[in-house]
């Protein structure tokens, strides 16, 4: 593989998904500190929100500590180079949180629907475009489709008007070859002018081998969050690829050294619990289950006496989708009921 | 036979059929016209050989001689973006409007709630809010009614074929509609809502759920009698609206998990959301009509 001299844009990700492990519990002050250091790092990217995005504070994904525009006018105003975004998946926010965002000073909104819903998202892409954000179409749980229809949907993001679509494993579910697939296809379908993006999550451990065979098959932006901070076993840990990148020759103008030290100094300190391959974080990878499942599984085990594990491989069955977190207690209460524990 | 409203559905496709056909059974309603845009639709087929009379031209088509075909409702079936307009039309012909769009230019209804309270103020155009909204109201309301309610959120969780393009394209008023007759009429302080489009195979039937937040720890006895309560309500016109969870409590959440199958009329039973709607709007119209019967109002242009 020759990735010598390819540029891509790296998006991290720890002030978004990492509010998944963190209950979206971050400080303004924390945000303030983290973005800070991405930005002396040379970070061109940063996403910032609840972890479901604009409009995620609720009972059903949790409240956070401070609203999204607080978060949002803290970082803006504290960023020179690295430019900040948010994400909105419709159906949860609308476009009067896009309009608030942009008034905060983001630069870029990703709007994310699940794989085969991207119909859903023509109307905040289609604003989003009339307000010359740079605008992301963003599909999750991209492994449940095959690379065909899959391309098909990013296409339609395209004809919306995003300037730029991503293909993310929400699941940590799929093997480099299912990445270099369907990034592959979309590369040769989509205009040249659009950009491809990859978002993994490490639930398998291949967060940082995905992205590269995402790299290699056409994508020039990626996902990641320093210290792997994010939903499951969190996302590609963005130190552990840019030391790669950099033995491979790939360009991404970050401070190798520098994000290193973000990890040790400021997100692993800032964790709750490490972030890490454990039991259930692996059956979200295994079975393909969204990860931010993770925690309300963990919670909803404990408190009807069942096994976590057992929980995540029947959303797996399922097929759920991302958001809904609400079936977790559903299902935790039928599982508790036939198992004779209520 | 004894007499009959009679009554014209505009937007022949799937929400309007369904209502088409459960219209048909109603012992107070008489479905006369089917109002379409499209001259080849299935819809207006359907309708035609049913024996309403149908047009291609909207609602202008309709217009000139509805008032002689004794029209007094008419069913909004199309979309938010044309509701108004439609609505101004057939108000100037002396009927009302029951809207299923979620345009949202009249008052709420959630037949459970606050039907009576619709039919008594006599408005010429009333809102259906929303098929999350008319699944989940009622048991924001079941819980306001016994304490007091601070926040009020619901996840409506609908399958890929039952979503149309109308709600895809502006799933936005999906959930601010939705928010706002969670607050107006299921009596929370402050409302969310929050959709979910699920493609699995065969399409999953429709889920919500139902969080509030109370203000004082919850009465738990007095709300699983309320929520039990207005679950036989919705049955009379929803019989497949059923508990299958809850109410759970913690602290001082209450959640209630819901599924809603549909009829099977037109729609298929997993499409409870949409029928709910079209059962809800019924619902309504009879009201109305019998309201009219009775003699005791006169739908009259505003």
């Amino acid at each position: 593989m020759n990735l010598e001299g390819k540029k891509v844009t790296i998006h991290d990700m720890c002030l978004r998904d990492g509010m998944h492990p963190k209950r979206h519990q971050i400080s303004v002050e924390e945000m303030v500190t983290v973005a800070r250091a991405m930005d002396d790092a040379g970070m061109p990217m940063i996403e910032v929100t609840h972890g479901d995005g604009l409009g995620g504070r609720s009972v059903n994904y949790g409240f956070p500590a401070a609203s999204d525009e607080e978060y949002l006018r803290a970082v803006c105003g504290v960023v020179n180079k690295t430019k900040v975004s948010a994400l909105l998946i419709p159906g949860i926010g609308t476009v009067d949180h896009l309009k608030m965002a942009a008034d905060c000073g983001i630069h870029t909104i990703r709007v994310a629907t699940h794989c085969t819903e991207a119909d859903v998202s023509e109307q905040h892409i289609g604003m989003a475009t009339e307000m010359k954000l740079d605008t992301v179409g963003f599909l999750m749980m991209a492994h449940m489709i095959e690379a065909e229809p899959l391309v098909e949907q990013l296409k339609l993001m395209e004809s919306y008007g995003a300037n730029c679509v991503y293909i993310t494993d929400s699941a940590g579910y799929m093997l480099p070859e299912h990445v270099t697939e369907r990034v592959a296809l979309a590369r040769s379908v989509l205009k040249p002018e659009t950009e491809l993006g990859f978002h993994g999550h490490h639930n398998l451990s291949l967060g940082v081998w995905n992205s590269v065979a995402a790299i290699e098959a056409g994508a020039n932006r990626i996902d990641g969050s320093i210290a792997g901070l994010g939903a499951g076993a969190g996302n590609t840990p963005l130190e552990v690829l840019l030391a790669v990148l950099e033995r491979m020759g790939v360009i991404t103008g970050i401070d190798l050294f520098k994000a290193m030290d973000i990890a040790e100094e400021l997100i692993v300190p800032m964790m709750d619990e490490l972030v890490r391959i454990d039991r259930d974080a692996l059956t979200l990878g295994y079975a393909g289950v969204y990860s931010s499942f993770l925690l309300f599984a963990k919670r909803a085990a404990e408190k009807y006496q069942l096994s976590s594990r057992d929980i995540l491989m029947e959303l797996g069955r399922r097929r759920t989708v991302g958001g809904q977190e609400d079936m977790i207690e559903d299902l935790a209460l039928d599982m508790a009921r036939e198992q004779g524990k209520l | 036979m004894s007499e009959k409203i009679k009554v014209a559905i505009i937007g022949p496709g799937n929400i309007g059929t369904d209502l088409l056909m459960k219209a048909m059974r109603s012992e107070v309603i008489e479905p006369v016209w089917m109002v379409g845009v499209i001259p080849d639709s299935p819809g207006l087929a359907r309708a035609r050989e049913m024996g309403l009379k149908t047009t291609a031209e909207g609602v202008d088509g309709m217009l000139p001689t509805m008032k002689e075909d004794g029209v007094q409702i008419c069913f909004d079936a199309t979309s938010a973006y044309v509701h108004a307009e439609n609505s101004r039309k057939v108000n100037a012909e002396d009927a009302v409007m029951i809207d299923l769009t979620p345009a949202a230019i009249g008052p709420f209804c959630v037949p459970p709630v606050n039907l009576a309270e619709a039919v008594n103020t006599k408005a010429m155009n009333v809102n259906m809010v929303t098929c999350g909204g008319q699944a989940t109201i009622p048991m924001v309301a079941a819980v306001s009614r016994v304490q007091k309610v601070n926040y009020g959120e619901i996840v409506a969780t609908v399958s890929s074929k039952s979503a149309g393009p109308g709600t895809r394209k502006n799933i936005d008023e999906f959930t601010r509609t939705t928010a706002a007759g969670i607050e107006s009429v299921g009596g929370a302080g402050e409302g969310k809502a929050i959709i979910i489009i699920n493609p699995a195979e065969p399409p999953l039937m429709m889920r919500d759920t139902i969080h509030c937040l109370t203000e004082e720890e919850p009465d738990q006895q007095a709300i699983i009698d309320s929520v039990n309560e207005m679950i036989v309500e919705v049955q009379k016109y929803v019989p497949g609206y059923t508990l299958k969870n809850g109410p759970v409590f913690d602290g001082n959440r209450v959640s209630i998990y819901m599924e809603v199958e549909g009829l099977g009329d037109f729609l298929p039973k997993y499409a409870g959301n949409l029928d709910i709607m079209t059962a809800a709007g019924l619902r309504t119209a009879e009201m109305y009509a019998e309201e009219i019967l009775a003699g005791r109002f006169v739908p009259t242009a505003p």
